[in-house]
């Protein structure tokens, strides 16, 4: 079983999300998911500025393997990429919920985070896969 | 049900990812496809290839029969130990598969052939050698591993004794010797240099772990399938199958028209594919922006349109290469349809890298 840290949200689509608070979130991909694609060669970030909505395909992950969407597990203003993953997709598969994250959400609504998965609902998920 | 090779257990002590790979239980990769690629480009990787089939034929007609056999000619084959690349082809001109002929003497040969395609060339195999005085034996009771990169050599040297030594010292490219109780030969499928070795099951472990204390890094097979394609070398089932020419996949050099008379399986069916350039070819893409060329993806070319036939990012080379099958009218660039885009593309010759460099 793969590291799912008790402090953050999740969805079911594997990315997780992480409160930094003033209405911001960090998001990423869980070790689960990179795991699942293999060694990351490229990552497609979305815009600063970018409005997002929940659930919109908004950033790529390209493995190895395969090209996966990367959803916004939730809506608001995208206000930080990280620009290392340009030359280091890698950091992605090393460091999953550290110096992997994907980017920065400026929340539209907080509420939304109640449609996500706590650990123990994620682990369940991916228990089903 | 999976079939394992003898290298099961070292394969899980390294801590391999295992997948079901045309019925075997194989390591896909051990943590790292990229840096087991890098491993064999700049240092020294190994492979377990036991899965492969090796076939012996011996008797009387063992010459005759191959020359009916395969479409590369094994009369070029007259010092001991040299290999030949080619094709099996079906009266279509289709390719069976592709396959290594080991030369030991007129009477005496080793085939390896793919493990996915086994069935089907064994019965072929011996179907067309019926009509031939030989026997074909299947060698199930050997491993096979390869060990590639620029320092395959000098690594597996420290592991050898002195006569297997002295039988390898300065061994072309594309030659196989019998030492000892290895089999050893100058070939593989990474564009490197390094030997494919073929040890008895009952050595095959001890192999592994004396290659491994050698400073041999363990590969999967998702680095060996990065390697083979920088080297431009085909993947039978991908590039090449019972409904594609060898005239479409970059296999007109492993042709022997000559001598005329010569009437292998497929020769009528090439023929006129050759006299009429019917065929589409085999080309080399190269993507330098952003994104992964995957197999299965459509080519749209001057002409016509054609597919990708593999595809991958290049570790070596930082970007996206693939082989693709297209009209003979294809210019100098192409597009691809990507993610539901059209992607330009560079059209080269299908290699990319050779002895680590670009060749692009």
């Amino acid at each position: 079983m793969s590291n799912i840290p008790s402090e953050l949200k999740y969805a079911t689509s594997h990315e997780w999300v992480r409160a930094e608070g003033n209405g911001e979130y960090t998001v990423g991909i869980t070790e689960h998911a990179q795991e699942l694609l293999g060694d990351m060669v490229f990552v497609e970030l979305p815009e600063v500025d970018d409005e997002v909505d929940a659930g919109e395909d908004c950033a790529v992950a390209e493995s190895v393997k395969a090209a996966s969407d990367i959803y916004a597990p939730i809506g608001g203003t995208i206000i930080a990429v990280n620009e290392d993953l340009e030359d280091a997709p890698e950091t992605v598969n090393n460091d999953a919920y550290g110096d992997g994250w994907l980017f920065r959400i400026k929340a539209s609504d907080e509420s939304e985070l109640d449609n996500l998965l706590d650990a123990e609902g994620y682990a369940n998920s991916i228990d089903e896969d | 049900m999976t079939s394992k090779t003898v290298l099961h257990a070292k394969h899980l002590e390294a801590g391999a990812k295992m997948v079901d790979f045309h019925g075997w239980e194989m390591p896909i990769n051990y943590g790292s496809q990229i840096e087991e690629h890098h491993a064999v480009r700049q240092d020294a990787g190994m492979f377990d290839v036991s899965h492969m089939t090796i076939v012996d034929i011996e008797g009387v007609d063992a010459k005759a029969f191959l020359q009916k056999l395969v479409a590369n000619d094994v009369a070029k084959l007259t010092v001991a130990g040299k290999a030949l690349y080619t094709g099996m082809l079906n009266e279509q001109g289709g390719v069976i598969d592709d396959l290594i002929i080991y030369f030991f003497t007129e009477t005496q040969y080793r085939l390896v052939v793919n493990s996915a395609t086994r069935e089907k060339d064994l019965a072929h195999i011996g179907a067309v050698a019926a009509d031939f005085e030989v026997t074909v034996t299947e060698r199930p009771e050997y491993a096979m591993i390869a060990v590639q990169g620029p320092n395959a050599k000098a690594k597996t040297a420290t592991i050898l004794d002195e006569q297997q030594q002295a039988a390898v010292e300065g061994m072309k490219p594309f030659f196989g010797v019998q030492a000892d109780d290895l089999f050893i030969a100058t070939t593989g499928y990474t564009g490197e240099e390094g030997y494919e070795i073929v040890v008895h099951n009952d050595g095959a472990a001890d192999l592994w772990q004396k290659l491994l204390d050698a400073g041999v890094r363990p590969a999967g097979l998702g680095a060996r399938d990065t390697l083979r394609l920088e080297a431009g070398m085909n993947l039978y089932g991908s590039d090449m199958d019972e409904t594609v020419s060898p005239l479409a996949a970059n296999m007109a050099w492993t042709i022997a028209w000559e001598p005329e008379e010569r009437d292998f399986i497929g020769r009528a069916a090439i023929t006129k594919q050759r006299a009429e350039k019917s065929t589409d070819k085999l080309v080399g893409l190269v993507l330098e922006s952003k994104g992964v060329l995957r197999g299965g993806s459509k080519v749209i070319v001057e002409g016509g349109e054609g597919v990708i036939t593999s595809g991958t990012f290049s570790p070596t080379l930082g970007f996206s290469v693939a082989l693709a099958r297209v009209p003979r009218s294809i210019g100098e660039t192409a597009q691809v349809e990507m993610r539901k885009k059209l992607v330009d593309v560079k059209v080269v010759k299908p290699s990319f890298v050779r002895n680590g460099k670009s060749i692009i």
